[in-house]
């Protein structure tokens, strides 16, 4: 199928309890060394003003956490940058709130947690604290939430031939959620994507491919505590990019249809 | 600004909202000014209000094979498919094509919550939800398109864009991009959303839900109506049927202002309304009519008013359909470009229904009554939550 122009990352971030910024991501992914997972439970999120950081969800703080390394990384203003934020569940706590507060007692439901349910919060707390008024994204795909969103942004940096901001994230069930979806620890990755020039610190030729292949197998010692969270697809990519050496990645899109990357720096 | 888009063929539509089942019944009750709010009925969930109800729902099961998928959304999807031949004139795109060629971009903002939250309500002792509600693949953003996925055997992009009540505009814009980019050749784009205690009593503690049918744009409007639809399109390359109507712009913005009310200038939707003129190729003055936002919240009609009556002349006839429909929140989007669509095809600008006194923020173009009136180039509006804005861009296909 068919192949866009290429894209230059210039940016990464990421944030999960045993990687709080990229930097440190970097030198687990490299060395491939254990890590005890002694992160603070929420990041910093210090582009988020104090009151809105105070309110904002755990999926709004680690989304924004990432986003904010992946920019400053980039040497971009966020302002700039049309996003796109792609979420398997959103934020799982709300969802788990909102629904037992309609159970019992459904005129107590809270206001800002309400708006806070929706799937766009992040992206919506992200433009507010960064001042940005481009184009605003949200999407889910299930367990393929994180190559859909790569498509989203891709195709789009393409299109407007602009950068594009990429992050994607998902928190961890709670409630009797926990017994239909998988995801047990938080993990949000962040990449400033943008029509290849010499800026970036590498380069991604993206092809989309029906054919059923095995995906690119995500970090052995990150796995187990990864499983089940979405937004971890993106750890394959976030190796090779730590590790720097050119690589052919395969990424699910939506069931039986792939990305395949080649990574070059 | 943007640049001029490639336009794309819309090949095929339908809606089913609480106004009608299917385009005729839609237009006819726009022609007639047949609101088809009612006074809240739903037993789960008895707030005193008017409510966009769906008739018929309840009486509507998915086919049996697929019952894991069972759902409110997921039978109106299902009901809206079967309407007006779309789900046939989809399956011969995908056969023409070939599946992985034909994109699936849907947009919701609460997909299937509404089971979730029955689940709530029939946990087990252990606090657990109970097996049936356990195996139901219905408690997830995705679940929407993971059906009609299923249901149409596509193999293809498929995505769910869940930006609160601008979701199934903004299934557009990706499609147009995917199809120019050359990743696909066709895209099926829409959206649904159902009644559910979350909306219900969330716009409720925002104090946004009217106790009257809603009366968009009205100098004393008391707030939103809520409502559920389904809808869908097929977009395709024009040389495919050059005189269908064209998806010809969109513009795409977020306020950064607040989460739940709108800049106080209309700075982001304005952005994005001159980006979908941008991008159709189009000052102004060549637009016929504005399907406008227009829920019926203080805020929002008075920031669309004073916009409009800055950028447009008063010879576009601007109207909210929402005295029809109710706000059909994620599925505003596909019903509201519907709307547009059927104004090319049966030469009626409609109006805004439940408004007696226009509120004095409203310049000429914002209109009460319809308009029987030939349409060539229209806009439609779509605002949400987090302060997310897009706006469509149409015109007739050619002559």
């Amino acid at each position: 199928m068919n192949a866009i122009p290429d894209i230059g990352i210039e940016g990464i971030g990421v944030w999960s309890p045993e990687l709080p910024d990229w930097p440190v991501a970097k030198r687990i992914l490299v060395d491939n060394v254990p890590t005890v997972p002694a992160a603070p439970a929420r990041p910093t999120a210090a582009a988020l003003a104090a009151g809105e950081r105070r309110r904002a969800p755990e999926s709004v703080l680690i989304a924004v956490e990432a986003a904010a390394q992946a920019c400053a990384m980039a040497g971009r203003d966020p302002r700039d940058l049309a996003h796109v934020f792609g979420s398997a569940y959103g934020d799982l706590a709300i969802s788990d709130y909102l629904c037992a507060t309609l159970a019992h007692a459904p005129f107590d439901v809270s206001p800002t947690k309400f708006h806070n349910s929706v799937h766009n919060a992040p992206a919506g707390y992200w433009a507010i604290a960064s001042g940005c008024m481009h184009a605003s994204t949200a999407v889910s795909a299930g367990a393929e939430s994180f190559g859909a969103g790569l498509l989203e942004a891709a195709v789009r940096a393409c299109a407007e031939a602009e950068p594009v901001l990429l992050v994607a994230y998902d928190i961890a069930a709670c409630g009797p959620l926990r017994d239909t979806i998988a995801s047990r620890r938080a993990f949000a990755s962040a990449f400033v994507l943008a029509p290849w020039s010499p800026r970036a610190v590498a380069r991604a030729r993206l092809r989309v491919n029906d054919g059923v292949a095995a995906l690119a197998p995500a970090p052995s010692l990150l796995h187990a505590s990864q499983a089940g969270n979405p937004a971890a697809a993106g750890l394959p990519l976030l190796a090779a990019l730590a590790r720097h050496e050119p690589v052919a990645l395969r990424i699910a899109a939506a069931p039986a249809l792939y990305l395949d990357m080649e990574i070059s720096f | 600004m943007p640049s001029r888009i490639s336009p794309l063929a819309i090949t095929a539509f339908t809606v089913t909202c609480a106004a009608g089942r299917g385009r005729d019944a839609f237009a006819c009750a726009l022609q007639s000014r047949t609101s088809g709010l009612r006074e809240n009925d739903l037993p789960e969930w008895p707030l005193p209000c008017q409510v966009g109800r769906v008739s018929g729902i309840e009486n509507a099961p998915l086919p049996a094979a697929w019952a894991e998928w069972e759902s409110r959304n997921h039978r109106l999807a299902w009901m809206a498919l079967n309407e007006d031949g779309f789900r046939e004139r989809a399956l011969a795109a995908i056969e023409r094509y070939g599946a992985p060629r034909v994109a699936l971009i849907l947009g919701t903002s609460t997909s299937s919550i509404g089971e979730t939250e029955h689940a709530y309500r029939e946990l087990g002792a252990d606090g657990r939800f109970v097996p049936a509600w356990q195996h139901r693949r219905v408690h997830e953003t995705h679940a929407l398109a993971a059906f009609v996925r299923q249901a149409l055997q596509l193999r293809g992009p498929s995505m769910t864009i869940a930006t609160a009540c601008s979701s199934s505009a903004k299934v557009f814009a990706s499609a147009q991009r995917l199809i120019q980019a050359g990743i696909v050749d066709a895209a099926i784009v829409g959206g649904a959303d159902t009644l559910c205690g979350s909306v219900l009593y969330g716009f409720n503690a925002l104090e946004l839900v009217s106790r009257e049918p809603c009366r968009p744009f009205d100098v004393a409007r008391s707030g939103l109506s809520l409502g559920e639809a389904a809808g869908f399109a097929l977009l395709e390359s024009i040389s495919v049927d050059k005189s269908a109507l064209r998806l010809t712009g969109y513009g795409e913005s977020a306020d950064a202002h607040h989460m739940s009310a709108p800049h106080p200038q209309g700075l982001g939707a304005e952005r994005a309304m001159r980006e979908a003129l941008a991008r159709a190729g189009i000052a102004a003055g060549e637009v016929d009519y504005i399907n406008l936002h227009g829920t019926a919240s203080r805020q929002n009609d008075e920031v669309e008013a004073m916009l409009v009556a800055r950028l447009f002349p008063a010879s576009v006839h601007a109207s909210s359909t929402k005295g029809w429909t109710g706000h059909t929140l994620g599925a505003a989007g596909i019903v509201e470009a519907v709307a547009a669509l059927l104004a090319f095809e049966r030469d009626l600008a409609p109006g805004t229904l439940n408004t007696r006194h226009l509120d004095p923020a409203c310049g000429p173009q914002i209109r009460i009554d319809n308009a029987q009136r030939r349409v060539r180039v229209a806009l439609s509006n779509s605002f949400g939550f987090g302060g997310n804005n897009c706006c469509l861009a149409f015109a007739a296909g050619a002559a």
